[in-house]
């Protein structure tokens, strides 16, 4: 129902989950995409979206109560489809008059009349990169405003309660993967290839690439497989969607799931939305940005629910291959070995080249052996020429 | 800037990007990797960090200096030096 | 005994002038002097008392008290080969000259095509606190500084008063030193660096990560003391002595803004419309992600400067004010 707003779904998994906060007040005006509410699941605090547009009629729960997915949690006045663009508000005051010129040269600055929240520049950029809503800070500059040193302390407040898992925490987390992973293993019919993948090419550019650019504009070797993985599943759709009641349905954008593994040992696979169609750097910055709001537990359910497939990575920790399991109802998902250095035949010769293993995992009920090896041909082929990735 | 200042700043930037870390815990010669969890993202991070605070350049051949502290803390030290000198 | 030759030394700011007037006429043949009482006088603040004796009437010049005339003819002597250093007493003064230097001095290397430069030096003596009154006490850099086809030096320490006429001399365009009025008494060591004074970079006088005090002239001092000051109260603020008003030396001074954050531009001239409105501006421009609060301004206030002596400091830019207004940046102090 467009105007109820309900306890969302952040994974395939979760059942219920604590509201932990609201983000807004009856009256208030919202549209899609606006942060809510905090939600605590078995994950940590993630914000939750509205998916409508319209106005804050009723908040029905209170923050620290524990619901069921799929409880309505607020009501909205005049709620209307979401896909609508919502009307540009009216504008705030009237423009200024051209009268007498303006002599006062030390004109205070006055405290806007809204009671939007006034941070710094500086601040608002650090608060974004921590996924902290600025909303809830408080403010200790003058004037109340809220400073960098604010975000700075809240992000480290923050981090430390979301990762410094409970045993309770880690235990829930356990509990999801162990749930998850039994799923899969019990329900999905497994195959496996691997491609032993030379990264010379493409280790080549990178370097090539990151002594060039800035220092901000570095890309790492996950990025290049997560385009290329999101290539091969542009390409062949049939890799790329959620099989759900005995048939799999296709889905019409690339969300690329990245797993990311929290510091104590917990691991989500937030996605990197139409990763496909986005360019390299754009991919890079999304993937670091993900990575520290995972880290300092602040993810959106969006980037939670909606992968569409998954690529999973052990590159760092020396293994020459990760044969993975598939998250459900995802029906395909590519691990990344380490980039070893290994003797490759090239024209008859033996030379030195760095070998990374990939193995994809997909679901048999939809693919079968002959359209994985395109699959992962594809990847492979892509990673040869980095340059147009 | 005296050493106590670079190694606050160093630090500084360190919990910017590993807010979960307990300075209290870190250990100054122990390479981040024996520590705790720290993957290349982070050494990413880490180096663009440095990079805003001490206007350095950190080539990715450089990244092996970051891999504690201590030996970060050094590394600045001696860009800081050469870039004066 | 040269810049270049020089071990520390003690010495005022006026003689590091003369220091750097005498090196230049005793390398280059082609440079001389002229201005207003700069001879026989030794010139209305010293700087050139003694170079008469030493160098002789054609190559110290007293002048008519004209300045379009004799700034015309110092631009007539640069296009046709020598080397001229006009002196203006003072920057209200040089407001008789303003169309020589603006209409011809800056403009006519770019209207012959680059055919013409003028490689004229004009030092003039600006500022206020002597008690001089309105027509001898304004800060009017912030003027020349607006025109293309300059370049405007503003020394404030003993290294750049001696160095930067050298790389004056060495530069085609048009050159206008600005000497505070005040510093000429003031005291310190003469390096070896002043024989690399540049027209081009800011100087970081004194570093510190939490906010930038970004200023040229006299107004070093103040802020190196507010700096001291602030210190006190664990503020550390970096110093910035742009050195260059024109071109001015962005680069460091938003790498600066980028670490610490938070700017206050100290300014003697009136703050409407002036080098400080156009440093904020850039600030604006290039760091507004980067800032953790609004850019501050101290400066003159905007009257003629008063000649009563408390009133004249009532008007100028002060150590507290620059204390107090990186004071209400960090919340302290209410």
């Amino acid at each position: 129902m467009a105007n109820e707003f309900r306890m969302p779904s952040l994974g395939p998994d979760m059942e219920a989950g604590t509201l932990v906060a609201w983000k807004v007040h009856p009256g208030d005006a919202v549209k899609r995409g606006d942060v809510v509410a905090l939600v605590e699941t078995d994950k940590g605090v993630i914000d939750v979206e509205i998916f409508a547009t319209g106005t804050i009629e009723k908040l029905l729960v209170e923050p620290g109560t524990h619901v069921p997915v799929g409880t309505v949690l607020a009501q909205l006045k005049n709620g209307e489809a979401s896909s609508e663009v919502p009307a540009p508000p009216a504008p705030a005051s009237s423009p200024e008059t051209v009268g007498a010129p303006q002599v006062t040269v030390h004109a205070a600055v006055q405290p806007p009349a809204a009671r939007h929240q006034r941070i710094s520049p500086a601040a608002r950029v650090r608060a974004h990169a921590l996924g902290l809503n600025v909303d809830s800070l408080r403010g200790t500059g003058p004037g109340g405003v809220i400073t960098l040193d604010d975000v700075s302390k809240a992000g480290r407040a923050n981090a430390k309660r979301a990762n410094s898992p409970s045993e309770d925490q880690v235990h829930d987390m356990r509990r999801i993967i162990a749930k998850a992973m039994t799923r899969s293993k019990h329900e999905i019919p497994h195959y496996y290839l691997s491609i032993e993948c030379c990264f010379s090419r493409a280790q080549g550019w990178l370097d090539q690439h990151n002594a060039a650019v800035a220092i901000e504009e570095r890309l790492l070797p996950s990025a290049l497989v997560l385009k290329a993985v999101a290539l091969a599943a542009r390409a062949m759709p049939e890799f790329n969607g959620f099989y759900k009641d005995e048939q799999f349905q296709a889905a019409a954008d690339v969300h690329a799931g990245m797993a990311i593994a929290m510091r104590g040992g917990r691991l989500v696979a937030p996605a990197i939305l139409n990763a496909d169609r986005k360019p390299l750097a754009v991919i890079m910055s999304e993937l670091r940005d993900l990575t520290t709001r995972v880290r300092s537990g602040h993810m959106r359910a969006a980037e939670l629910a909606l992968s569409t497939i998954t690529i999973t990575s052990l590159a760092e920790e020396g293994v020459d291959l990760l044969v993975p399991v598939i998250y459900p109802p995802q029906v395909a998902i590519v691990g990344c070995g380490s980039i070893v250095e290994r003797p490759w035949i090239v024209d008859g010769l033996v030379q030195p080249a760095r070998v990374m293993t990939i193995t994809l995992a997909a679901d048999h009920r939809v693919t079968d052996g002959r359209a994985g090896a395109r699959f992962l041909r594809h990847v492979h082929d892509s990673l040869q020429s980095p340059e147009k990735l | 800037m005296n050493a106590s200042e670079l190694d606050q700043r160093v630090l500084q930037i360190f919990l910017s990007i590993a807010a979960d870390v307990d300075p209290q815990q870190l250990q100054r010669d122990v390479p981040f990797r024996d520590q705790f969890d720290f993957d290349s993202m982070d050494t990413l991070n880490f180096a663009i960090g440095l990079h805003r605070t001490f206007g350095i350049e950190v080539p990715q051949t450089d990244y092996r200096e970051l891999s504690s502290l201590g030996s970060t803390i050094a590394y600045v030290d001696r860009q800081l030096a050469a870039a004066h000198a | 005994m040269s810049a270049a030759e020089a071990i520390t030394r003690r010495t005022t700011y006026r003689d590091a002038v003369r220091d750097g007037l005498r090196q230049a006429l005793l390398r280059d043949p082609r440079v001389f002097l002229m201005g207003e009482d700069i001879g026989r006088y030794g010139g209305c603040f010293a700087v050139t008392k003694g170079l008469l004796e030493e160098f002789g009437e054609a190559r110290i010049r007293d002048t008519p008290l004209s300045e379009s005339a004799f700034v015309g003819a110092g631009i007539g002597a640069a296009l046709g080969g020598l080397r001229p250093i006009v002196e203006i007493m003072t920057v209200n003064f040089s407001l008789l000259a303003l169309d020589q230097i603006l209409n011809t001095a800056a403009t006519l290397c770019h209207m012959s095509g680059g055919q013409f430069p003028v490689p004229l030096v004009i030092r003039m003596a600006t500022g206020a606190g002597r008690q001089v009154a309105a027509q001898h006490s304004h800060s009017l850099e912030g003027w020349y500084s607006h025109i293309p086809g300059l370049r405007i030096a503003a020394p404030a320490t003993i290294d750049d008063a001696a160095g930067m006429l050298a790389a004056a001399l060495a530069c085609r365009d048009p050159v206008i030193i600005f000497e505070h009025m005040n510093l000429y008494n003031s005291q310190g060591e003469l390096t070896a660096a002043a024989a690399s004074a540049d027209l081009e970079h800011a100087a970081i006088r004194r570093p510190g990560r939490d906010v930038s005090l970004i200023t040229y002239g006299a107004s070093l001092f103040k802020c190196l003391t507010a700096a001291d000051q602030l210190a006190m109260h664990g503020i550390e603020a970096e110093v910035i002595d742009l050195r260059v008003l024109r071109p001015l030396d962005a680069k460091t001074v938003i790498e600066s803004v980028q670490r610490t954050r938070r700017a206050v531009i100290v300014d003697e001239g009136w703050r409407s419309v002036g080098i400080a409105a156009e440093i904020s501006a850039r600030v604006m421009e290039q760091a507004f992600y980067d800032l953790d609060a609004p850019v501050q301004r101290v400066c003159s206030v905007e009257v003629p400067v008063p000649y009563a002596k408390h009133m004249e400091e009532a008007a100028l830019p002060q150590v507290a004010q620059i204390v107090a207004a990186v004071a209400s940046m960090f919340n302290h102090g209410q």
